[in-house]
């Protein structure tokens, strides 16, 4: 494809905010499943069922003669997982220690990293979103009436792999990044809060929002899986579209758009 | 493409060796203490919206099981075995420290003190939550009769039971709020779950009740409380065995 013009993309303002949530959502990832390890189980309703079971996800040991297996139960169905979820490294323990953080068993230092890296997400959150007010790059991720009617022409695009290089976003691209920054991310700080016998104090709401405690808590980790899709997508999308004009364009703002393109008679 | 995919796995395999990253970070460190001040602003925001706000009460119709025991579930000593066989008949609360007149009220005493009763979610550190309901004298009462003199800052609570059994002998368990959590109205040293005396495994015969805040602040098998201006000769210095273990003392979140 005969190169367009090189136009300046992102602003400074998405540039860093963007990486500053790429380093908080990985310590969020790794010490949240830490986290997570401390009570490998996930509950619907306000409490974590003892003596009676409504739990959603489950994942567990039990020791088969000699051998020590790993069972995830999902939704009141087994898998065997050992090796992976619930047994690995010889030890019961929800996610093996390749995908906490610390790698062994260490909640509180887990919840140290969690909180920590919550706080600058959050803080990061509140500095795009003045800052996409201001300066405009919010109206850049919401889809338009003329994106819905390329909807289906963009989704045949991407089907194909054909990939365009224009100023604006795609259709697809809107909807992904918004709903990470307008849906997940907020449903991440919202269930999160929810966790919190603190917060709970103040918003008891957000209780009735989520249906308890322990419910939000499941949607905390279901929506982590979300946003984990969403980060595998995201980068093959990079790899697919051209690694080095997406990755020039995040970091230093400038990205090179296709020939004949209208932002080529812009530039 | 090959390249592509080759540096892609190489991506997520650094992405997963990245996780023994922060390993040092179980030791106390610089970094450790940065990251921990986090704690504070947690702290800090709470409590700017916190107010007097009560913790979400349930009704009966919620209690759908027992209140599933954790950490100590009992105290293997003469003296409480002693106290358990006389129905806690023998037991008195001390409270000492920084207040115009230490008291020491027998059990029987205690549970003919104005009560409050209420249902609340309790909220483990590890991730999981069970409601029940728990009677018993809310702390403010008892302030109220020792009179905290000015400077008391801290309710430090002493308890029976070993939470740790180390070669320098038994660690027994300490716990500690401040006056802000101490003069809660849901604030209660209880003596009765789910309608009846409160189970050994539950904390015998008295356990505080801190509903904002997560289970390992509400100390079980209280034996005494004390207040304190400071938390520094508390423990390891920071009020709470679990905070002197890399914890928060502030368990709002």
């Amino acid at each position: 494809m005969a190169k367009g013009a090189l136009i300046y993309r992102q602003k400074r303002a998405t540039r860093v905010t963007h990486w500053i949530w790429a380093i908080c959502l990985f310590f969020l990832l790794f010490s949240g499943l830490q986290i997570f390890n401390a009570y490998p189980s996930l509950h619907i309703g306000r409490e974590a069922g003892f003596d009676y079971d409504n739990a959603a996800l489950a994942l567990g040991g039990v020791q088969n003669g000699d051998a020590l297996q790993g069972v995830t139960r999902v939704l009141g169905h087994d898998f065997e997982t050992t090796g992976v979820l619930g047994v690995s490294g010889g030890e019961v323990r929800g996610f093996p220690a390749a995908l906490t953080m610390p790698s062994g068993q260490a909640l509180a230092t887990g919840r140290v990293i969690h909180f920590f890296f919550a706080w600058l997400l959050v803080g990061t959150l509140v500095v795009w979103l003045v800052a996409s007010i201001v300066n405009g790059h919010i109206r850049a991720l919401i889809p338009t009436l003329a994106d819905l009617r390329r909807l289906p022409g963009d989704v045949a695009d991407h089907v194909r792999l054909r990939f365009h290089h224009t100023r604006d976003y795609n259709v697809l691209q809107k909807f992904a990044y918004a709903g990470v920054l307008f849906v997940a991310l907020p449903l991440m700080i919202a269930t999160g809060l929810t966790m919190s016998p603190g917060f709970d104090a103040v918003a008891p709401w957000l209780l009735d929002l989520f249906g308890g405690r322990q419910t939000a808590r499941t949607i905390h980790f279901v929506t982590m899986l979300a946003l984990v899709g969403f980060f595998g997508v995201h980068m093959a999308m990079i790899l697919l579209a051209g690694p080095l004009n997406e990755v020039r364009s995040i970091v230093t703002g400038w990205y090179r758009t296709d020939a004949g393109g209208e932002d080529d008679h812009a530039a | 493409m090959i390249t592509r995919r080759n540096l892609l796995l190489g991506g997520a395999a650094a992405g997963l060796s990245g996780c023994t990253l922060l390993d040092g970070l179980t030791d106390d460190s610089g970094l450790r203490a940065f990251l921990q001040g986090a704690e504070n602003l947690t702290m800090t925001a709470q409590r700017l919206i916190i107010g007097n706000s009560l913790a979400p009460e349930f009704t009966a119709a919620d209690i759908r099981q027992g209140q599933h025991p954790n950490g100590s579930t009992g105290v293997d000593s003469d003296e409480y075995r002693a106290m358990r066989a006389d129905g806690f008949a023998s037991y008195s609360l001390q409270v000492t420290g920084l207040v115009e007149r230490p008291l020491s009220i027998p059990y029987a005493q205690l549970t003919g003190l104005p009560a409050r009763t209420q249902i609340t979610r309790h909220d483990c550190v590890e991730g999981w939550s069970c409601i029940a309901k728990w009677m018993g004298v809310p702390l403010s009462v008892i302030l109220d009769q020792a009179r905290p003199l000015l400077n008391a800052r801290f309710a430090v609570f002493n308890c029976f039971d070993a939470i740790e059994h180390g070669l320098g002998g038994d660690v027994l368990y300490y716990e500690s709020i401040d006056m802000v959590d101490a003069r809660h109205p849901q604030t209660i040293l209880a003596w009765a779950m789910n309608d009846r005396a409160l189970p050994v495994q539950n904390g015998a015969p008295l356990r505080l009740r801190v509903e904002r805040q997560l289970g390992y602040k509400m100390a079980k098998y209280v034996r005494s409380i004390e207040l304190v201006d400071s938390l520094a000769g508390i423990g390891a210095g920071r009020g709470s065995y679990w905070a002197d273990r890399g914890y928060e003392w502030y368990a709002g979140i």
